[in-house]
């Protein structure tokens, strides 16, 4: 049985940069509880020896050539940005250690 | 009076425009009339591209006035999941955070299809980021099922299933993560296929689980679904995860004959959560495909009890990364006034993300959080294991394994929205197929009494698309099972 | 009390492909911000990473240079956390397979080797780069640089001391440049060390308390903020007190380490193998074709020299520290110039040149070939060693070979014995003094003769042909 609580809830909100006002949170954790007690049945297997799954293919080694390819017109990546200078984008002041 | 325009399969469409008895343009004007008509009430599209689309039909025309080859789906008119990245319009994957997004760039299958002359009427509605099996989770409208207005069409891609069963687009495309394509198509009385995993390039479907995401077509018919996927499948060196296998015609396996073909049936998804009606549906779909000559044999596919639990650890898991980049930097709106980036991160996501997007992305970050990883993380990944020998040991004893596609028929809008797990489970029998990378299609197997479609699930091996198109067609032809305009738009349409 | 130093480095090399690690945007930083971008590398929604493959093998040849072993199945990883230089809010990266691990490096410190242990080396990508004073409440971000590839090379704590770590980043940057798979430029930041220091009684076993020091601009600077850090800790641990675990920058002005973050809010990054991108198989015969293609390192080469040139250790140890030193070296030998002689004016008239021009060995105006012309003019006596040094600038300024200068110029020494005859006669008879001198003994007379001589002739005059005609006349 899975025990999800309010301050693991807000663990995870803040390491996933969402802000949950109370009430959402409390609801959260009645969902997100619900739903982990139901994927505990997982524990019911024993997985011991089996390999798990990274790539349902088995491909190894696709690379590309070190080759230059066109770059976006700065221009464009310009128009996509919500806020920026002409040359650089814009974010609120980064401090040192944020 | 000859038939509608906009009731024509695809590939009859494509041949009358080859053959000049009907314009591109023709085509797409009845199309976005057609619309105009019926998307008040099915709401299936969230962008429609009218005089884009006109041109395209235009130089469409020109190139088969020119005597130049338009291409295999020349002036079919289509509709694209609003996931699939097109310089034309927007792509905002039905997301407030996304909303007015311009790519600079075309998918794959956008440029595939382009190539093939299709013409693009517009964007297609889905639950935000493909999270949901309702399109209730779009923050730009819910899409009604053309078959009852109260219902739901199923999702994540409703609009696309909705728009062709609808009569507002000849095919479209929509994205299958845990069931995405296959779900709707039953919901709507539709064709949808998941091709194998690999086989359709992922470069500009914008991604909600890297490793379970799959492009297909939704299509009126088993041979218009044939026909996109030779359109669209192929290596692509700009999707790691592409196949780099030659890509067979796959209308050549409609030959609508399945003798000596050995079909499957698992045990565990005959039980007591499907409901009656949706299994007589399918036993009397066996017997047809029995009829034609197939042998059926019971498989047993012993892990499907856990492939939900497994795919919402894997699915949350990669989302919880994939969806860390909405951020408000580079693209997409940003929350105003905020003073530090941690701020500006917080608020653009919390505004701009729904309600399930938000519960996926914490359960993924929780899934893989410290302490947490191996217990749920690496558990699901020795599962996904499991679940895909299961389909290894099956497709030893059986050429095709044929199930339900959902367990029951579309439901009301609003009657699971508040029950996230009821949600989840309606993808029940779909996700194995993702888990496994199987190929899968959903096609209309008659209509249950309150009048909705139930749809027939038939999986196949890796890369067997073609054994898979094979049965579908041979039930399509002799079924004869058509369920014709949907009830819920058929004055509309006549 | 004594206490041992503690310190394991761990270093950042941007790898010098052409295009970036996972999109085809040009490496080059040099470009306008913002210029080297696509959809990919801005992680733009539906982009998918595809892994160049020359990245991989700059990584495989550095695990094999620094006797690594070389992974036969490794994986890359999602690194999560938010920061506006990164764009997809994950780096692509290698969690627990990396591609290189369990190596070592010998340094020599004080004219002793130590072995280094190398704990791994992983590819990743490099992030953007901010700007902090824009318009002053903001950043700007410049994402040229997002996707660059990265290789991260952590040592074992083996290290004890700020001068071993100082050998160890000279040894690792010598053996980069000489694989030539990234240009180590500092100032750029296309090679970026930081140290983890800590400090324990000497004699005992467990690991004190650590701090980490990072964006350091110099190896030099490292090296001092190493040695202030040991410093600072001896003295808190002296007082009685404890060390706290911070990560600490270098203030290169006031010569002090400054905390730049208190204790790591525990960082959760939530690794997990990258969906998009395959495993990667570097099988023996790839590992072998690499292996073979490895140019020569720097200590085999100093051997090298000091066999085949006849150098001694310590200038062999100099020109092979710098590789485009150690090249033009040899191009000098190979166009005809004895070693030790070679090596001698490289490390001296050429090295005070280039300093004084601020010029760079790459780009020398004065070609190896020119050089070893030079060395042979003077070998041949057709010039004196103090006529070459003057040359030298000459030959740095017009790019002319030193034969056609001495000729423009008129600097070929003059070694025909009838003009130095008339002369050394002439000198006689105007100083009657000094050759009188001479005849009554003094040796010291003849060093008059042949200094009027080369003043005479400005220098030209063959100084042994001088002295032999001197000494011969007054003989007479």
């Amino acid at each position: 049985m899975s025990t999800i609580t309010e301050k693991d809830v807000e663990y995870i909100a803040n390491l996933a940069q969402l802000t949950l006002d109370d009430s959402l949170k409390a609801r959260l954790v009645g969902e997100l509880g619900n739903i982990l007690d139901y994927i505990d049945k997982l524990n019911e297997l024993d997985t011991d020896g089996v390999e798990p799954m990274m790539h349902v293919q088995p491909l190894t080694n696709v690379f590309r050539d070190d080759e230059i390819a066109p770059s976006l017109p700065r221009e464009r990546v310009m128009e996509a940005a919500p806020k920026h200078d002409g040359e650089y984008i814009l974010v609120p002041q980064i401090l040192e250690g944020d | 009076m000859s038939e509608p325009i906009h009731l024509k399969s695809a590939h009859s469409l494509r041949d009358a425009i080859r053959a000049k008895e009907i314009s591109a343009r023709e085509a797409a004007e009845a199309y976005l009339d057609h619309i105009d008509a019926v998307d008040g009430d099915v709401r299936a599209y969230t962008d429609v591209w009218r005089e884009p689309a006109l041109a395209r039909a235009d130089a469409i025309d020109s190139q088969l006035a020119k005597g130049e080859d338009a291409g295999p789906l020349a002036g079919v008119p289509i509709g694209l999941k609003d996931l699939i990245c097109t310089t034309e319009g927007t792509t905002a994957c039905c997301s407030e955070l996304l909303k007015g997004f311009r790519s600079p760039y075309d998918a794959t299958v956008a440029e595939k299809l382009y190539a093939a002359g299709t013409v693009v009427l517009g964007k297609l509605n889905m639950d935000e980021f493909a999270m949901g099996s309702s399109t209730e989770n779009s923050s730009v409208v819910t899409t009604r099922n053309p078959w009852n207005l109260d219902c739901v069409p199923g999702g994540s891609s409703g609009g696309s299933a909705a728009a062709v069963s609808a009569h507002e687009c000849a095919i479209s495309l929509g994205s299958d993560t845990g069931g995405s394509i296959r779900q709707p198509a039953a919901c709507c009385g539709c064709v949808g296929m998941k091709p194998t995993y690999g086989r359709v390039s992922r470069y500009g479907l914008v991604a909600f689980a890297s490793s379970l995401d799959q492009i297909g077509p939704f299509s009126r018919d088993v041979e218009d679904c044939a026909l996109t996927l030779n359109t669209i499948c192929g290596h692509d060196r700009r999707d790691s995860t592409s196949a780099n296998l030659e890509v067979p015609d796959f209308t050549t396996s409609l030959t609508g004959d399945v003798k000596g073909v050995r079909v499957g049936l698992p045990k565990e998804y005959f039980t007591d959560a499907l409901g009656v009606e949706i299994r007589a549906k399918i036993d009397s779909a066996v017997k047809v495909l029995e009829s034609c000559g197939a042998e059926v044999v019971e498989v047993s596919l012993p892990h499907t009890e856990y492939a939900v639990a497994t795919y919402y650890i894997i699915c949350t898991a990669e989302a919880s990364a994939n969806l860390a980049r909405f951020d408000g930097v580079r693209y997409g709106n940003r929350a105003p006034d905020t003073q530090s980036p941690e701020e500006m991160y917080k608020k653009t996501k919390s505004a701009g993300f729904g309600a399930e997007v938000q519960r996926r992305i914490l359960l993924g970050t929780y899934v893989l959080s410290s302490g947490y990883y191996d217990a749920y993380y690496l558990k699901a990944q020795k599962v996904r294991t499991l679940i895909k020998q299961d389909f290894d040991a099956a497709f030893e004893k059986c050429d095709v394994i044929v199930t339900p596609t959902t367990p029951t028929p579309a439901f009301r809008i609003g009657e699971k929205s508040d029950d996230p797990l009821s949600m989840y489970l309606s993808d029940i029998y779909t996700i194995s197929a993702n888990l496994g990378g199987n190929p899968a299609i959903s096609l209309p197997c008659g209509l249950t009494e309150s009048g909705l479609p139930a749809g027939l699930q038939i999986i196949g091996r890796p890369f067997e698309e073609g054994a898979v198109l094979q049965s579908a067609y041979a039930f399509e032809q002799n079924s004869g099972i058509d369920l014709g305009v949907p009830t819920a738009i058929a004055e509309s349409v006549s | 009390m004594t206490y041992e130093p503690v310190i394991g480095m761990e270093v950042h090399v941007e790898l010098s492909t052409q295009s970036k690690v996972f999109c085809g945007c040009s490496n080059d930083f040099h470009a306008p911000a913002n210029s080297n971008v696509c959809p990919v590398c801005l992680g733009m929604p539906g982009v998918l990473p595809v892994l160049n493959g020359r990245a991989v093998e700059y990584s495989v040849l550095v695990g094999l240079a620094l006797n690594c072993t070389i992974s036969r199945w490794s994986k890359m990883d999602r690194k999560n956390y938010f920061y506006p230089d990164l764009a997809k809010n994950y780096q692509i990266s290698q969690y627990d397979l990396p591609l290189c691990h369990d190596g070592f490096i010998d340094i020599e410190v004080d004219g002793k080797t130590k072995r280094i242990g190398i704990t791994r080396a992983h590819l990743e990508e490099d992030t953007a780069r901010n700007s902090h004073t824009v318009a002053g409440r903001e950043s700007g971000v410049d994402f040229n640089r997002c996707g660059v590839p990265l290789l991260e090379i952590v040592t074992e704590p083996d290290i004890r001391s700020a001068d071993e770590a100082y050998a160890y980043l000279s040894s690792l940057k010598q053996i980069l440049q000489y694989l030539d798979v990234s240009d180590c430029n500092m100032e750029e930041g296309s090679i970026r060390a930081e140290a983890n220091i800590s400090i324990r009684p000497t004699g005992t076993e467990p690991f004190g308390t650590k701090t980490e020091v990072k964006n350091v601009a110099s190896f030099s600077g490292t090296q001092k903020a190493i040695e202030y850090e040991i410093k600072r800790q001896t003295k808190i641990l002296d007082d009685g007190g404890t060390v706290d675990q911070v990560t600490m920058g270098w203030d290169a002005d006031r010569g002090v380490t400054v905390t730049q973050r208190s204790k790591e809010s525990a960082h959760d990054y939530r690794y997990f193998p990258e969906p998009d991108l395959t495993p990667i198989v570097v099988d023996e015969a790839w590992e072998t074709r690499l292996r073979k293609s490895m140019p020569e390192l720097p200590q085999v080469r100093r051997a090298r020299f000091m066999e085949e040139h006849g150098l001694s250790e310590y200038d062999a140890s100099i020109l092979i520290a710098d590789k485009a030193a150690a090249d033009y070296f040899e191009q000098t030998v190979s166009a005809g110039a004895p070693g030790k002689l070679a090596a001698n004016w490289i490390m001296g008239d050429l090295q005070a040149l280039m300093t004084e021009k601020q010029g760079t060995i790459n780009a020398l105006p004065i070609t190896p070939g020119h050089l070893a012309e030079m060395i042979g003019l003077i070998e041949d006596g057709s010039i004196s060693g103090k006529i070459a040094k003057d040359l030298l600038p000459e030959m740095y300024d017009s790019e002319k070979a030193p034969g056609d200068l001495v000729k423009e110029k008129g600097l070929a020494q003059i070694s025909d014995t009838s003009v130095l005859e008339q002369m050394g006669a002439d000198l006689i008879e105007a100083n009657p003094g000094p050759a009188e001198d001479f005849r009554n003994g003094s040796e010291r007379a003849i060093g008059f003769f042949v200094g009027q001589m080369m003043k005479a002739t400005k220098g030209q005059a063959n100084p042994k042909l001088a002295n032999e005609i001197m000494r011969k006349l007054l003989q007479q």
